[in-house]
């Protein structure tokens, strides 16, 4: 056999075609089955193809799917976020409270973002640096950050947002070319999320982290700023979320984002986040949501009660698992 | 390798009284040692007896309780890995602190990847970290292809991801905390041919094993740990498999 060149070194790899390395990810099941979900529902029932129900899904979607770009971050680096339900809410308490005194959307926006940030970062140093499990950690952020939006609000409804009130509502609820502001936006943080998880140290060294923990420590990868900011992060994307979902509803209570938590990491599970770190990708997190929400959205066109939603989403968590151990197991 | 044939009359590497605690566990207990440039030392000992312990120390990973660790003759501190690596430091592990889930190319620039800008932003240089892994892969006469998940890889491939990371930089001493323990004989060799080039080149480098004939293969100078104790420092030539055996379990006291 003649010695391969040092090129043809470089390039080979142990994927064979591009088909073959296509159907070998979760993710591409996941899109199918979404896709197959909307030919079905087209079918079926009347009402799922219409513009109307085609704007819900795909505005509902994409606050799942914002999210959950920030959780895949958060579990790829080997940990969970539990937190973002409740940061999500303090976020749209905040620039709800501060708009609806009068003050700017752009006042407000920092505001609530910056406090999204600083959940991030008490959760990300918690866990860092006082090394306490990201469950436990979250968990307790869950009851705090919620408990807190009902104190700034003093728990009531807030439907009137100041100056700025329309463009709050433009933002969240218009669409731009009949796309749905929240879509546009969700688009663009998954291809800056790619971005970061593929070409960024930031991304290598998160991946690192939930590979082998160890060895991020060894090789000298500065692992607790490392997760601080991964937490931030996660937490900056539930508070965009938070801004634009008071847009969308025009009106914020503290039940907002409850429960959220699971829907979230059933969506980034779903789409290829491994629970145990290290893996995960930003398209996997969009299509995951995708899948749940399209899931979601056929319950209520097909007339099943809306109380089962609960388990498809737990089963899919529990579903998602399974599989990956299971693949786990046969390579 | 004497050290006079460096022209240099200094340690690239000497411990003073070097003594680490876990708790109740005395790990090491006053350890001296000093290193020559391009030296090839063999250190020995039973399971527990510090020797990991003593290269983590070194490599920056957690700091000694007492004693001073002098480089080229100056005294250093050293905080984190990093600082250590920065003062020609490399070292192979003995878990390899490798991560599963990247590629072999990540692996080896793993903690310093290169990057080149685009615009305002510093993007990974996965291209120059490819090529420049495949060549080092290539110097180890190593199959290892960069871009292979290590998931999937030997022991041997997986060994060799571990040592091109040493060649990354101009080290003067690489630690290896048991290199050939779980690859095939002829990566065995391979490993022990590239520590002689390592040595060759006036690197000096750390051997840790539990396997004897390794060691005389390639050590100029044996020493042994037992319980957290220096109980030899020998020049591999004066001294013989079973004399080391000896100090290794305790039948023999002192060298
Ligand atoms: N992180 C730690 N915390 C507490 N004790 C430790 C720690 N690491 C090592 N020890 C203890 O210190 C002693 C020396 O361990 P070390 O790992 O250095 O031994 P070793 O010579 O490398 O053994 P082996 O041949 O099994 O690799 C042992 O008693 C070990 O249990
Ligand atoms: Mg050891």
């Amino acid at each position: 056999m003649a010695t391969p060149t040092l090129a043809e070194v470089i390039n080979r790899s142990q994927h064979h075609g591009l088909i073959a390395r296509i159907t070998s990810q979760q993710i591409f099941w996941v899109f199918m089955a979404a896709v197959f979900a909307c030919l079905a529902l087209t079918i079926l029932t009347d009402s799922f193809a219409t513009e109307r129900n085609l704007f819900n899904v795909t505005r509902n979607f994409a606050f799942v799917g914002i999210i959950a770009l920030g959780m895949t971050a958060v579990i790829a680096s080997g940990g969970i976020d539990l937190s973002v339900g409740s940061t999500l809410v303090i976020s749209a308490m905040t620039v709800s409270v501060i708009m609806s005194a009068g003050m700017p959307f752009w006042l407000g926006c920092i505001a609530a973002l910056g406090i999204s940030l600083l959940v991030g970062a008490v959760n990300g140093v918690l866990i860092a640096y006082a090394k306490m499990p990201p469950f436990v950690v979250t968990l307790g952020m869950l009851s705090v950050a919620r408990s807190l939006a009902m104190v700034l609000s003093d728990n009531k409804m807030i439907y009137e947002f100041g100056p700025d009130h329309d463009f709050l509502l433009w933002l969240g609820g218009g669409s731009t070319l009949g796309l749905p502001h929240p879509l546009i936006i969700m688009v663009i943080l998954a291809c800056l999320t790619a971005f970061a998880f593929r070409h960024l140290r930031w991304g290598q060294h998160l991946f690192a982290i939930g590979g082998n923990e160890n060895a991020a420590v060894l090789t000298g990868i500065p692992v607790a700023r490392i997760k601080v900011s991964v937490y931030m992060f996660s937490a900056l994307m539930a508070g965009i979320t938070g801004v634009l979902e008071v847009g969308w509803l025009g009106g914020v209570t503290t039940n907002l984002g409850q429960a959220m938590e699971l829907t979230v990491i059933a969506a980034a599970v779903i789409g290829g986040a491994n629970l145990a770190g290290g893996g995960g990708t930003a398209f996997g997190a969009v299509v995951g949501a995708l899948l749940i929400e399209v899931i979601r959205n056929s319950l209520i066109l097909l007339g099943i009660s809306t109380f089962w939603q609960g388990t498809f989403v737990g089963s899919f968590i529990v579903i998602a698992v399974a599989f990956d151990r299971f693949r786990q197991r046969k390579s | 390798m004497d050290q006079q044939i460096w022209g240099v009359f200094m340690n690239v590497l000497e411990l003073k009284n070097i003594s680490k605690r876990y708790g109740a566990i005395q790990a090491l207990d006053s350890v001296s040692l000093a290193i020559a440039p391009g030296e090839v030392v063999g250190l020995m000992g039973d399971n527990g007896a510090g020797k990991s312990t003593l290269v983590k120390v070194i490599a920056g990973n957690f700091a000694p309780t007492s004693g001073d660790i002098l480089i080229s003759d100056k005294k250093v501190a050293f905080n984190k890995p990093l600082d250590a690596q920065k003062a020609g430091i490399e070292v192979v592990y003995q878990d390899l602190a490798i991560c599963n889930n990247l590629s072999a190319a990540s692996n080896v620039f793993l903690g310093r990847e290169p990057t080149r800008r685009i615009g305002p932003i510093k993007v990974v240089d996965y291209a120059f970290m490819r090529s420049k892994s495949a060549e080092l892969f290539a110097r180890l006469k190593s199959e290892t292809r960069p871009r292979d998940l290590v998931h999937k890889m030997s022991g041997g491939q997986r060994q060799a991801v571990a040592i091109a990371r040493t060649l990354l930089s101009d080290a003067k001493i690489v630690l290896m905390d048991e290199p050939t323990a779980a690859i095939s004989v002829r990566q065995v060799a391979e490993v022990l041919n590239l520590i002689r080039q390592l040595s060759d080149q006036g690197i000096a480098v750390v051997l840790i094993s539990h396997r004897m004939p390794d060691v005389f293969e390639v050590a100029d100078k044996v020493v042994v740990l037992r319980r957290g104790e220096l109980v030899a420092d020998k020049k591999a030539s004066q001294s013989s498999p079973e004399e080391i055996t000896g100090l290794i379990t305790g039948a023999i006291e002192h060298a």
